[in-house]
């Protein structure tokens, strides 16, 4: 096992890189993406219920379908890959940013209205500090969704762990699979880790030391 | 100076049958502490949030210095209004510090007139700087968040302060200590407070005049005194007599 690393070790990390910055670049344009639509979004009740509700249904469809769906109109690879890969993280984020913002008290937003706070103040300063637990939380469930429908992308060329993954199922190549597993199981984990202690912080700084 | 101006205000909120301000006129003199006296629903807090254009009349006109508010920016103007709630609103997620230079921050004064300031709103406020300005909200008691609520509001030295049932949550003893500091407060400074309460003794107590609301119409705008001696209806005349009542008591 550790035998087989070391001999591929060169095709095993450049798919773990590959695979890191798969995730990685979703996330950023996931985030803000997100962040726009959320803050748009905040005028309205019912335009957020219904928005969210569309992106559950996206949410629920297979990958491999909108994929197949997709590739006419962008092609194979990371064109594809990264924009349903962005599609399926609306979902999380922004119900998570959403939910967030809607339970800061009301009265907090009257107090900073009516001392003459702008709608962006109010937001960067009030809501968005308060609702970053649950913001987070929505981050750390698109990194691990991310990390695991992305294996799913080198089904279209995408590359990434997948490719290692898919090339060690067609060939019975239980160390690939293997090895390409763990590696991915290993990107969310660190992730999810460093994200919550990011969420304890933010509690914290919430709650404080009493 | 007329501090503020109402000219035939009304307002309706929607789904509502009965209008929250029915034509509502009066004139205030600058440096007045005018109270704000009626039952709950009468409409005493959308007189209030009128001023600082949280509600926008539906017709009428509004003056601040002789300025009518409509032509006003909004957010410019709140700045230049302090505004105290009941909830008292303070950040939780802020200092005290921050809490109370929360609008100065964002009109860019330099750390040090902040630094200076904050500490002087504390002191004003009778809470030692040192002790309290790091703390957060829910390391305070209920008088000591309103008095931040107070100098977060205080800090640009407003012309007019709003102050909607503030120490409605709080204790009578502290209540009464707070009611003492403002009135004190209020004297040096020389300006004009709109403070709303529906509690006819600290209404008595803290303005130099006093607006009776009822059903969304001022009854009576006049001096403690003259309210006491003249009510200008029965209903004022009963309020009063209840008053009276729970004083001798
Ligand atoms: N935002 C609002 N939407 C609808 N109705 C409101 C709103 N604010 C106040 N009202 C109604 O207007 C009337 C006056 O309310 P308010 O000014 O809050 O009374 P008070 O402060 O004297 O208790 C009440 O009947 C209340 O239900
Ligand atoms: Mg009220």
């Amino acid at each position: 096992m550790i035998d087989y690393f070391a001999k591929h070790s060169d095709m095993l990390m450049s798919a773990f890189l590959e695979h890191l910055q798969i995730v990685f670049i979703t996330l950023i344009i996931s985030i803000v993406l997100a962040a726009v639509i959320s803050y748009l979004l905040l005028k309205s009740k019912k335009a957020t219920n219904i928005t969210v509700n569309i992106f559950s249904q996206i949410y629920s469809i297979p990958s491999l379908a909108l994929f197949a769906l997709l590739i006419p109109l962008l092609g194979l690879g990371n064109k594809t890959a990264i924009p349903v890969l962005v599609l399926y993280n609306q979902y999380l984020l922004i119900r998570n940013i959403m939910t967030g913002m809607q339970q800061v008290d009301r009265s907090l937003l009257e107090a900073g209205t009516g001392m003459g706070m702008n709608k962006w103040q109010l937001v960067t300063k009030v809501q968005v500090p308060l609702a970053m637990p649950s913001i987070i939380a929505g981050i750390r469930l698109a990194i691990i969704s991310t990390t695991g429908i992305a294996t799913i992308a080198a089904t279209i060329n995408a590359g990434g762990l997948g490719k290692i993954l898919l090339s060690g199922l067609r060939t019975m190549n239980t160390y690939k699979i293997a090895w390409g597993t763990i590696l991915s199981v290993i990107i969310a984990l660190v992730a999810d880790m460093v994200l919550k202690l990011l969420e304890k912080k933010t509690k914290a700084t919430k709650l404080n030391e009493i | 100076m007329i501090a503020v101006e109402l000219k035939n205000v009304n307002k309706q909120f929607k789904g509502q049958t009965t209008p929250a301000l029915d034509n509502v006129s009066v004139q205030i003199e600058e440096g007045e502490f005018v109270t704000v006296l009626g039952s709950s629903g009468c409409g005493k807090t959308t007189l209030i949030k009128m001023l600082n254009r949280l509600y926008e009349a539906d017709s009428g006109e509004i003056f601040l210095f002789g300025k009518n508010i409509k032509e006003q920016n909004p957010v410019e103007l709140r700045r230049k209004i302090g505004y105290v709630i009941q909830q008292i609103g303070l950040f939780p997620h802020m200092t005290v510090k921050a809490n109370i230079a929360t609008i100065p921050k964002i009109l860019k004064w330099d750390k040090k007139r902040i630094d200076k300031e904050t500490d002087r709103m504390l002191r004003l406020v009778q809470l030692e700087p040192d002790e309290f300005r790091d703390r957060y909200p829910a390391q305070l008691s209920g008088g000591q968040q309103q008095r931040i609520g107070l100098a977060r509001a205080l800090i640009c030295d407003p012309r007019i302060m709003l102050l909607d049932e503030p120490f409605g949550a709080i204790d009578a003893i502290n209540r009464e200590i707070l009611q003492n500091e403002l009135k004190a407060i209020h004297q040096k400074s020389g300006r004009t407070y709109l403070f709303v309460t529906h509690d006819i003794r600290e209404a008595l107590k803290l303005g130099t005049k006093v607006i009776i609301m009822n059903e969304g119409k001022i009854l009576q705008y006049d001096t403690p005194e003259n309210i006491i001696n003249n009510p200008a209806n029965e209903f004022v005349e009963n309020l009063i007599r209840t008053a009276e009542l729970k004083g001798g008591a």
